[in-house]
């Protein structure tokens, strides 16, 4: 029974409930199309729970790709903030609160993806975290564990912005995909700003300059951020306008990145 | 503000081509070089418009956005401008860049709307003490977590998917200012994505209908916005 399987993706009797007496409520709305529902949590996860019950997912193909693109990479940083947070001597216990955070929403947006797409989600693929060992001590050198962690994070803005076109079939599941978009971008700016010890300078400000990084190994996460023309409009060749812009990546280039990690 | 002046005469122009063409054809010619204005041009007695009309379709969701940036970019002008006691320089710079941002993000939707572009709007900052540090980030973090559900929830209602790109450009480093600001409030914490602002269940950021981020925003604009958004 699906009706189970959200619910008991979500540990919470109080907010099952509202979940559920809202979606009664959309029901009886019929095609309110739960006019602008955005407002709240909860009606959205009911958006969600629909598609859910509907059957495996019910979805167009178009935005089921979509979706299980998604999941790969909300698995890969399930798993390795998991990972990093039961690695002994990794992470300073002053900096637990933030990878605790970032870790809780991984979690969150991985069951929520699951959830919609059903038994048309993809497996969880198997991780090598060093990426085939370029990065052999990740879980050991807190410093490297930091810059995967931004490259992660960079990376999963950039690769949610370049599929939100590809969801416009389905609104309410555009919505859901920016609200995870946005909290990435969150976890990425406290991340790069952490690692330059809260200085906000050089490259450890919390926005994009150019298409700078201290990881060569992570340019490709970075390429095309260099960007001074938006909409057809030229824009100043300044530093802040490439801060000001975050740029997509093509489901392609961001495979590309994340290929090392995988298998 | 010459150059901005120009641009917009340029603009016009090129807008008027735009009405016997589509839109994105009119984004894509339109190579205009807009120098960005950095900052002067705005503090909050200066005369704006008593009442604005966003338009229709995709356009009112940019005029949408341009009166947010419009409303961000006036308030970090006057929080540099002021400097609160006590700032830090890891401050000043990050208060400094985000300025920075939001002018850019200003000026560079009213050239992509051209004639289409509603006028400036009149702004008060009247309940913020920009002496004091809390109040001037307690501020920020309205106005950033505000402009994230904004548009988030803005998203679906923009038919042409180079906007939506756009919109999405913009929207994640609104997301990286609200993660720093909440981050100076409440450093090391769990804050920069706090349960208040990201469903800890859900993992989701706020998404917020147009017609209750103005009402919210009406705070501070006094120019009246008739909005056709929902």
């Amino acid at each position: 029974m699906k009706t189970t399987r959200i619910l008991d993706a979500i540990n919470d009797p109080e907010i099952v409930e509202r979940i559920v007496s809202r979606r009664d409520l959309l029901r009886q709305g019929g095609t309110a199309t739960t006019a602008m529902a955005i407002a709240s949590v909860p009606v959205l996860l009911s958006v969600f729970a629909k598609s859910a019950f509907a059957q495996g997912s019910g979805l167009p193909q178009q935005v089921k790709d979509v979706l299980n693109f998604a999941l790969t990479l909300e698995y890969l940083e399930d798993e390795f903030y998991r990972t990093g947070l039961a690695a002994s001597a990794l992470i300073p216990a002053a900096d637990q609160a933030i990878f605790a955070q970032i870790s809780k929403h991984e979690v969150a947006h991985v069951a929520l993806l699951k959830t919609t797409l059903g038994a048309d989600a993809v497996a969880k693929p198997t991780f090598d975290f060093t990426a085939k060992g370029a990065f052999p001590d990740v879980f050991t050198n807190y410093e490297t564990f930091k810059a995967l962690s931004q490259g992660f994070e960079d990376t999963g803005v950039r690769a949610y912005k370049g599929q939100a076109a590809n969801l416009q079939v389905s609104p309410d599941i555009l919505t859901v995909a920016l609200q995870i978009h946005s909290v990435e971008a969150r976890h990425a700016s406290e991340i790069r700003r952490l690692r330059g010890g809260f200085s906000e300078s050089g490259l450890h400000k919390g926005w994009i300059t150019g298409n700078q990084t201290d990881v060569p190994a992570l340019a490709a996460t970075y390429a095309g951020e260099e960007n001074f023309t938006q909409g057809g409009v030229a824009l100043a060749n300044s530093n802040a306008v490439t801060e000001a812009f975050d740029e997509p990546l093509t489901k392609d280039q961001v495979l590309a990145i994340a290929g090392p990690f995988i298998g | 503000m010459d150059t901005e002046t120009h641009g917009g005469a340029e603009l016009d122009f090129l807008a008027q081509l735009a009405q016997a063409s589509s839109r994105r054809t009119f984004l894509k010619w339109s190579g205009v070089t807009l120098a960005v204005s950095a900052i002067g041009c705005s503090d909050n007695t200066a005369p704006g418009a008593d009442a604005v009309n966003l338009g229709t379709g995709d356009f009112a969701v940019l005029n949408y956005a341009y009166a947010l940036e419009q409303l961000e970019a006036a308030f970090y002008i006057q929080v540099i401008a002021k400097q609160y006691t006590g700032a830090t320089d890891a401050e000043k710079l990050l208060l400094t860049d985000i300025r920075d941002h939001e002018v850019i993000h200003r000026d560079f939707l009213k050239a992509a709307l051209g004639a289409k572009a509603i006028a400036d709007l009149k702004v008060t900052f009247a309940s913020v003490n920009f002496a004091d540090r809390n109040s001037v980030l307690t501020t920020a973090r309205t106005f950033e977590d505000l402009g994230v559900s904004a548009y988030n929830g803005a998203g679906r209602l923009i038919v042409d998917p180079g906007y939506l790109l756009l919109a999405g450009k913009i929207v994640s480093v609104e997301a990286r200012h609200a993660a720093a600001i909440r981050d100076l409030l409440q450093p090391k914490t769990a804050a920069f994505a706090g349960d208040d602002v990201v469903d800890p269940v859900s993992g989701l950021d706020g998404a917020k209908a147009p017609s209750k981020v103005l009402m919210a925003a009406g705070t501070y604009v006094t120019t009246k916005i008739t909005s056709p958004l929902p």
